[in-house]
């Protein structure tokens, strides 16, 4: 049985709006990263979802492989700035970055 | 009840616990249980290479930077534990809340959604696509790649001055 892409359009609002709570309710840095992650997660699934239901797999795959090559970067990036304030500021809240210069 | 369905509610589920849990390890092995679900749903929807990269690098290699920076920074621990435990409940206990009300109100919506009709052509493979008929975005992902690269040389590398 065919499942109706309206599904997949209610599970991954769910999961937008869990990862959007997750970025705005926390001042941890890295939590807000992993709220990031859930929001990139969110938007994989859906490329795959729409691919499989319009017949096009192939290039819904593709752009989710480089989805996940660029969520890696942008993960290792992330994690070694916040090891960086955290040496800086012996902190991982979000309020510390108004120290910050620039 | 299809098994799509279940997998789509676990998937939820686990994002939900991993947004919501007080420790940050927890947080993390969340984040991985939310990329296994993922793969498997895209192996039951047919995406097997994509499948096997959410599950080999999301929930394999970040899981381990992710336990990495945790162990690096989480020196001491909390005195306050059940106070900011506390604090942290009050600040989450509506998401569950509000996933449940908006994905009962967008199951009740259903709105007639129709997908774009399927090509008539049949499609190259995955491979093909992937190295075939991309040109100038594959150089924009190896200068991704490469600026990932040096920007962990730059942020992991120790203090010449005799810091971390």
């Amino acid at each position: 049985m065919p499942v109706p892409i309206w599904l997949y359009i209610t599970f991954f609002v769910l999961i937008v709006i869990d990862g959007l709570y997750c970025v705005l309710a926390t001042y941890n840095l890295l939590r807000i990263l992993i709220g990031l992650e859930i929001l990139i997660k969110a938007v994989s699934f859906f490329i795959i979802a729409c691919g499989a239901a319009a017949g096009r797999l192939a290039l819904a795959q593709s752009i989710v492989i480089t989805v996940i090559v660029i969520e890696v970067v942008v993960v290792v990036i992330g994690a070694g700035a916040i090891l960086g304030f955290f040496r800086r500021y012996d902190s991982m809240s979000v309020r510390n970055t108004r120290e910050m210069k620039g | 009840m299809s098994v799509m369905t279940i997998l789509l509610i676990l998937l939820v589920l686990a994002s939900l616990w991993t947004a919501t849990t007080f420790l940050l390890l927890r947080a993390a092995i969340g984040l991985a249980l939310t990329s296994v679900m993922l793969a498997i749903i895209m192996y039951d929807l047919g995406a097997g290479l994509a499948a096997v990269i959410e599950l080999s690098v999301c929930a394999g290699l970040i899981s381990v930077v992710f336990v990495s920076v945790i162990s690096l920074t989480q020196r001491k621990p909390f005195s306050d534990y059940f106070e900011r435990r506390a604090s942290r409940l009050r600040r989450f206990w509506p998401l569950p809340v509000i996933l449940f009300v908006v994905g009962i109100g967008l199951s009740l919506v259903s709105a007639p959604v129709t997908p774009a009709a399927a090509p008539a052509t049949p499609q190259p493979d995955v491979r093909t696509f992937l190295w075939s008929t991309r040109q100038l975005d594959l150089f924009g992902q190896i200068l991704i790649l490469l600026s990932g690269v040096f920007g962990v040389l730059v942020l992991f590398k120790r203090n010449e001055k005799g810091g971390e």
